[in-house]
């Protein structure tokens, strides 16, 4: 894939490209018939863990319940020798302080949810702080959402705005931008958001927040990553994505490296560039690679929870 | 990021160049070192004496040897579905021959891997295509027309339609089965009798089709499976009891079979050559006009009558289009047909990829510009590498002949009058594709459009209910839903 020029002038997102949704779902659907074997599953398994961002998002979150998190984010399955972490560890913004220092040491970044996560229904003011509050602590990604209420309002500017505000805000942290695409319903919605958040200074575009369904699925994960292509083809700027949601067997998470792979190429296909956000996803992974190992299936109990 | 991290990426090849082998079992396939004519219910051993070989184009090895049928065998085949015809099909309850295809159908599902095995072993397309789309095709048309069979006076109001007769089938190796299926399902649910020949470089699942067809107790002579190259077909045609001819292939055998059926009382379908249209208009969906447009082309290897091997773009997307086409072409895998994952199989013969070669030739002496996938091919076998040619003009030959591989003509266009003046400028009239997102455009262009399939935002759909067939050379009659009823009628 080769990027065309460096400098593009911001487009009038009303005029983002539209999508077809029967072809999109189509080609979404292909990509679950490629056979993965062998060394590629292996390989794809171990890939899978380490760009997962394991998450906990709950009202009931404790220091304890993130500790613990934390150090399963380094000991994924120690009986197995020569796993890869996982990427990051994403937790609300109060709990970023006990994580970076859970994490002490490892290679593994705290991501923080901010911006009134998940519904972003607070003002311009108290976003920003949320968003200083968790990297002041210490995050090293912020996960933030969009104002879908004014986004679906055709307020196309006051989000490009808030987004720019938060990238600004978040320093040197990376910026995750989540479109929660489960409420923006169409995929050319879809498609409009991503570009808007792209930019506006995103370096990821994320589906969901995992508090609403539809989460990630096949189909709006291809539009965003179409999205990341065309940006790529008319900036030579790369962004990360992050399909968030509703993904816990690892056979779906080969099917997304499938179609990352077909789509934006070889260059994407790291955790710098991509991501899972699941709390349940690790664990099947494991299993898989318990069986490809020895041949049998292990029950749950043989891997820890959390 | 502002302070030093250890570094937690893990880079990990899932596979840069190609996914670990993934090969589709042959164990399931059972294929006989030697097949006889299928005749009156019987594999019968041919009069001409002759054999020949049919071998698998991935490898070019043989797979087995089949019977070659001459004017003699012919004959027989011919008397016996006429008996059967007088005797028993024509008489029999229409609800009573429903069941026998039903039951057809019902047998080619239950050995649905089976065939499909054997579909890519003899013909070279992906096993994906075999599984996914040929064989569970194949069935549905047994499944639909065995439907219609009792109820044809439904179809054709105060009319009493009547069988004509005995039909002589002559189908191509693109779609073996399927094609198979297109010819016997119809005529047995109009009451008529069934001589089919299968191309020579794919009789295999004819004659897994004869097994079925056995087994299912159809009573003998109600279909006969005979095989053999041009002669046999020319002994078909020219066959002074046969009611019928229906034949799917290329325009230059539709032509000769045209002149020789004609003063005759035969009656005729034509299926053949193509050379589609797909068109890009500035405001469609791109990424989906460009997964279109690569499934329009290398769909089993561009060995598709409706193939969409020409392409007009909207000079305002022609950069992206191109760009996109171009990644979209280096992510196909082009290979061993039995593997899960190959999307670009073997060319079905020697002969059929000298004749890509041939227009591949043709297209670089007319100065066009020539786009290649940097796939590797297999050493052995035949296969070709997906190929774009942009800068065709209309009159390239590239631009009007049908090359029938995985090559395609890329075109420009600036306004609506003229892409369609362009695309109607073809001997061909058989199918056509348009992408735009705006519904007033897809209405103009599908009442303007000279081709009888037009598909508006998708292409290369199948339905058994859906007619199919072509205006001009393309050829005449339909197959499939209401309209492949008539064909096998008197109406």
């Amino acid at each position: 894939m080769i990027a065309e020029k460096k400098i593009a002038a911001i487009p009038d997102f009303s005029n983002s490209p539209h999508i077809d949704h029967v072809g999109v779902e189509e080609r979404a659907s292909r990509f679950t018939k490629r056979s993965i074997k062998a060394e590629t599953k292996l390989n794809g398994l171990k890939l899978t863990l380490n760009m997962i961002d394991l998450t906990t998002l709950e009202g009931k979150d404790t220091d304890g319940k993130v500790k613990q998190l934390c150090y399963k984010a380094q000991h994924l399955h120690d009986s197995y020798p020569g796993l890869p972490t996982v990427a990051a560890v994403c937790v609300y913004p109060s709990m970023v302080s006990v994580a970076k220092k859970s994490l002490e040491g490892s290679a593994i970044n705290v991501a923080s949810v901010a911006t009134a996560f998940p519904s972003g229904q607070a003002s311009r003011d108290v976003k920003i702080r949320d968003v200083k509050f968790a990297v002041n602590n210490g995050a090293d990604e912020v996960d933030m959402v969009i104002s879908r209420g004014k986004f679906l309002q055709g307020e196309y500017n006051f989000v490009f705005d808030e987004i720019a505000a938060v990238k600004e805000a978040c320093g040197t942290a990376r910026l995750k931008v989540i479109l929660e695409t489960g409420e923006l319903v169409t995929y050319d919605k879809v498609r409009r958001a991503s570009d808007i958040a792209m930019y506006a200074g995103a370096d990821f575009i994320k589906t969901s927040t995992g508090k609403i369904s539809p989460a990630a699925t096949m189909p709006v994960t291809l539009v965003m990553l179409e999205a990341i292509r065309d940006f790529y083809y008319k900036t030579g700027k790369m962004i990360a994505m992050k399909p968030a949601g509703g993904i816990s067997k690892s056979k779906a998470a080969l099917h997304y490296l499938v179609m990352l792979k077909e789509t934006l190429g070889d260059a994407w296909m790291n955790n710098h560039w991509f991501r899972f956000g699941a709390s349940s996803l690790a664990n099947d992974v494991l299993m898989q690679l318990e069986k490809e190992r020895t041949g049998v299936y292990q029950s749950a109990n043989y891997f820890s929870v959390d | 990021m502002a302070k030093a991290r250890k570094n937690n990426t893990v880079k990990l090849t899932f596979d840069t160049l190609q996914y670990a082998p993934a090969p589709e079992s042959k164990s399931i396939a059972k294929i006989d070192a030697q097949y006889d004519l299928f005749i009156n219910g019987k594999f019968e051993k041919p009069l001409s004496k002759k054999y020949f070989d049919t071998i698998n184009p991935a490898t070019e090895e043989k797979l087995s040897s089949v019977a070659d049928a001459n004017v003699a065998d012919v004959d027989k085949a011919v008397q016996a579905a006429r008996v059967a015809h007088d005797k028993i099909w024509s008489k029999m309850p229409a609800k009573e021959r429903g069941k026998y295809i039903y039951r057809i159908a019902r047998m080619i599902q239950e050995r649905a891997r089976e065939f499909s095995v054997i579909e890519t072993l003899d013909g070279g397309k992906p096993i994906r295509e075999s599984r996914d789309i040929d064989i569970p095709l194949a069935a549905n048309h047994f499944f639909y027309y065995a439907g219609w069979a009792d109820k044809l006076q439904y179809a054709f109001p105060n009319i009493n339609p009547k069988p004509l007769g005995v039909a002589g089938q002559i189908i191509p190796w693109n779609f073996p089965l399927l094609m198979a299926a297109w010819k016997i399902a119809p005529a047995l649910a109009t009451g008529n009798t069934v001589v089919l020949k299968p191309a020579e470089t794919t009789p295999l699942t004819a004659l897994k089709l004869a097994e079925i067809i056995q087994e299912s107790d159809l009573p003998p002579g109600v279909v006969n499976i005979i095989t053999g190259a041009a002669a046999t077909g020319a002994a078909i045609v020219n066959h002074a009891d046969i009611n019928k001819i229906a034949f799917t292939g290329s325009t230059e055998v539709g032509k000769i079979i045209q002149r020789a059926v004609a003063g005759t009382d035969k009656k005729l379908t034509l299926e053949l050559g193509g050379k589609a249209a797909n068109i890009i208009f500035e405001d469609a969906a791109i990424d989906q006009a460009v997964e279109g447009v690569i499934n329009g082309i290398f769909f089993n290897q561009g060995h598709v009558c409706c193939a969409g091997s020409r392409l007009f773009v909207q000079e305002s997307v022609y950069k992206i289009v191109m760009q996109k086409l171009k990644d979209r072409i280096a992510t196909l895998i082009v290979g061993d047909p039995m593997d899960k994952n190959t999307d670009v199989g073997a060319i079905n013969s020697k002969q059929q990829l000298e004749t890509i070669h041939k227009y591949i030739n043709i297209g670089k002496k007319e100065g066009a510009d020539i786009f290649e996938s940097n796939c590797i091919l297999p050493k052995k076998g035949f296969f070709c590498k997906p190929t774009l040619f942009t800068n065709v003009a209309q009159s390239s030959r590239i631009a009007q002949e049908e090359i029938f591989g995985p090559v395609l003509a890329i075109q420009t266009f600036i306004t609506e009058d003229e892409v369609i003046e362009k695309a109607n400028n073809t001997p061909f009239g058989l199918s056509a594709g348009v992408w735009t997102d705006k519904g007033s455009k897809v209405f103009n262009l599908t009442s303007k459009l000279r081709a009888g399939v037009i598909w508006a935002n998708t292409y290369n759909k199948f339905d058994p209910t859906s007619p199919f067939g072509g205006y001009k050379e393309s050829g005449f009659g339909r197959e499939g839903g209401l309209h492949g009823l008539s064909a096998y009628l008197n109406v």
